[in-house]
């Protein structure tokens, strides 16, 4: 894999041709300005709390109501 | 008696509502012309019972007089990188197979809520990376064409390649797709097939599993301009789960549908003129101006100075954003876990992703980490990005100059599975003519124009205005209008 990465950062390399000065980075590519949240709590129902076992159902190892992970402290 | 599955969404939403025949016929020949078709490996999970429900739901609304929707009665095919809930959602992948979300995509509810019903869940390449549909781990999508003369396996295009591939086969009237640089048109083009990007923003990503958020796009794919335009129209409109949805009133493109294109300009980007385009893909660009100008429209060429940068932009941008964006999957929420013996946390990471992703996807999440590490991100993300703000320009110039922009497609027609494996560029260059319009999220569509000699399948890509579906689906149509493109591949699978 390593000569096919050093062919596609090769290749991108051609973007330095060009002259940016003064160019903003894009951002957001259309213009659309961010909306805030209704100040409620579960303002949608989608993406409302109290949903634990759904958000648990494809966990490989779910446990006592949370995720299961390898032991991280010795 | 009728066979359904010649008919397109159109003639099939106006037959059920109009009692010519019931939504459950036309279900049942669907769902036995998928079942029929397991050699081109389009469908990772078929879904009939699905719809018949739907189907059924249908009828009995017509039999109590109620609105049928805009897509009564029509089954669909779902590319599989939309969340269906308690349905195998994979994005072709390794790591989320056996994933079944609890929760419905916004898209494939709007569907579902207009009528239209589930055939199955469509395969693709592998997160929506790759232009050939070889990188899925639930193997390779066959084109239902041949080249003339030759029983070689033809690629569908990618990463829609399922969903071409099923439209194309007529196996399904019409199917999802999903364009983050071209996954929409290239395989439209390579089968013969009509698709829509819409402007980005239109139609929600909420439940599309995310590969490049700035690009990622939903659209139609079917068999006519019309058929898209009404799709398009189920799939879009606000939703304030995404950020980025656009807060806008969906148009009704189907009734504004017209092919007279007198006072319009078309422009044509002197830039795609590249080195190494097929000689027939330029005579059918050539052709694609007649047209035009046969429905009325001034040509007009146009100048896109950017276009050479755009690809390479694409290859920073999407990779970045995909390298962020699959970052989720890590073997502790869904999907995939491999816990090697005595492994902690990191290994468990490192063997899952190890694992569970393909080559094509591990390429651009080290490309992606890369651009965006410390002391590269300056001179690769940032420049890319800078450079996406050229390429947006460039089409805002062109535009005070033109209505719609025509261009090919693709540089090629289809090509055999497995001829352009050896190198990743080559095969990413498949998508050097779409990918601009992904850069400025514009509205973009591939029509069918003609076969080529080896008897494949070419289109032509119409480019649009921000929020102007309108102008691109019109433009189309007086393509379609003149190509008259009804080939249909022979039926071998």
């Amino acid at each position: 894999m390593v000569p096919e990465l050093n062919g596609i950062l090769d290749w991108v390399e051609q973007l330095g041709e060009v002259d940016t000065a003064g160019v903003e980075p894009m951002t957001a590519v259309i213009p659309n300005t961010l909306r805030l949240r209704d100040d409620v709590v579960d303002a949608d129902p989608h993406t409302a709390g109290g949903r634990r076992d759904e958000v648990l159902a494809n966990a490989p190892a779910a446990e006592h109501g949370f995720f299961g992970v390898p032991k991280v402290i010795e | 008696m009728t066979d359904f599955t010649q008919l397109g969404v159109k003639q099939i939403r106006d037959g059920v509502a109009g009692g010519d025949f019931t939504a459950r016929e036309v279900a049942e020949s669907f769902n036995a012309a998928v079942a029929e078709a397991a050699e081109l490996n389009a469908f990772i999970v078929t879904t009939p019972d699905h719809a018949l429900a739907a189907a059924d739901a249908t009828d009995a609304k017509r039999a109590k007089g109620e609105d049928l929707g805009k897509m009564g009665g029509v089954p669909i095919g779902m590319k599989d990188l939309f969340a269906t809930k308690g349905v195998q959602t994979t994005a072709a992948s390794h790591i989320l197979e056996g994933f079944e979300p609890e929760y419905e995509s916004t898209v494939s509810q709007n569907l579902w809520d207009a009528g239209a019903g589930m055939l199955g869940k469509l395969n693709l390449d592998q997160f929506a990376m790759g232009s050939s549909n070889e990188t899925s781990y639930f193997g390779n999508v066959n084109s239902p064409w041949k080249k003339d003369g030759t029983n070689a396996a033809m690629s569908p295009g990618g990463s829609s390649g399922g969903s071409s591939s099923a439209v194309a086969a007529r196996i399904a009237p019409a199917a999802t797709g999903t364009d983050t640089g071209g996954s929409i048109r290239q395989p439209a083009a390579f089968t013969g097939i009509c698709g829509i990007k819409p402007t980005y923003g239109r139609c929600s990503r909420w439940g599309v599993v995310a590969f490049a958020s700035s690009l990622d796009q939903a659209g139609p794919m079917a068999r006519s301009v019309e058929d898209c335009a009404i799709m398009l129209e189920a799939m879009a409109g606000f939703d304030p789960k995404d950020a980025t949805s656009l807060d806008m009133p969906v148009p009704d493109w189907e009734a504004a549908l017209s092919a007279d294109l007198r006072g319009k300009k078309v422009g044509i980007p002197r830039e795609y003129r590249m080195d190494g385009t097929d000689e027939e893909i330029l005579k059918s660009w050539e052709q694609g101006k007649e047209w035009l100008r046969d429905a009325g429209a001034e040509i007009v060429e146009v100048s896109l100075p950017h276009t050479k940068y755009a690809l390479p932009a694409y290859y920073i941008v999407a990779p970045a954003e995909a390298s962020s964006n699959l970052a989720r999957y890590d073997g502790v929420r869904y999907g995939l876990r491999e816990l090697p013996d005595g492994a902690g946390l990191q290994d468990m990471y490192a063997a899952t992703r190890a694992a569970g992703f393909g080559d094509e996807v591990k390429r651009r999440i080290l490309i992606g980490t890369y651009v965006l590490s410390a002391g590269f991100y300056d001179a690769y993300y940032t420049q890319a990005q800078k450079i996406r703000t050229l390429v947006a320009r460039d089409f805002e110039q062109a535009f005070t100059q033109c209505d719609v922009i025509l261009a090919p497609t693709t540089p090629t027609a289809s090509f055999p599975l497995g001829s352009l494996n050896e190198d990743p560029l080559t095969m990413y260059l498949n998508d050097v003519f779409a990918v601009p319009a992904s850069l400025a999220g514009l509205p973009a569509m591939s029509v069918p124009a003609m076969l080529n000699s080896d008897g494949l399948p070419l289109g032509l890509q119409l480019v649009g205005k921000p929020f102007d579906e309108q102008g691109v689906l019109n433009a189309g149509l007086a393509i379609q209008n003149r190509a008259n493109f009804n080939a249909q591949p022979e039926k071998w699978w």
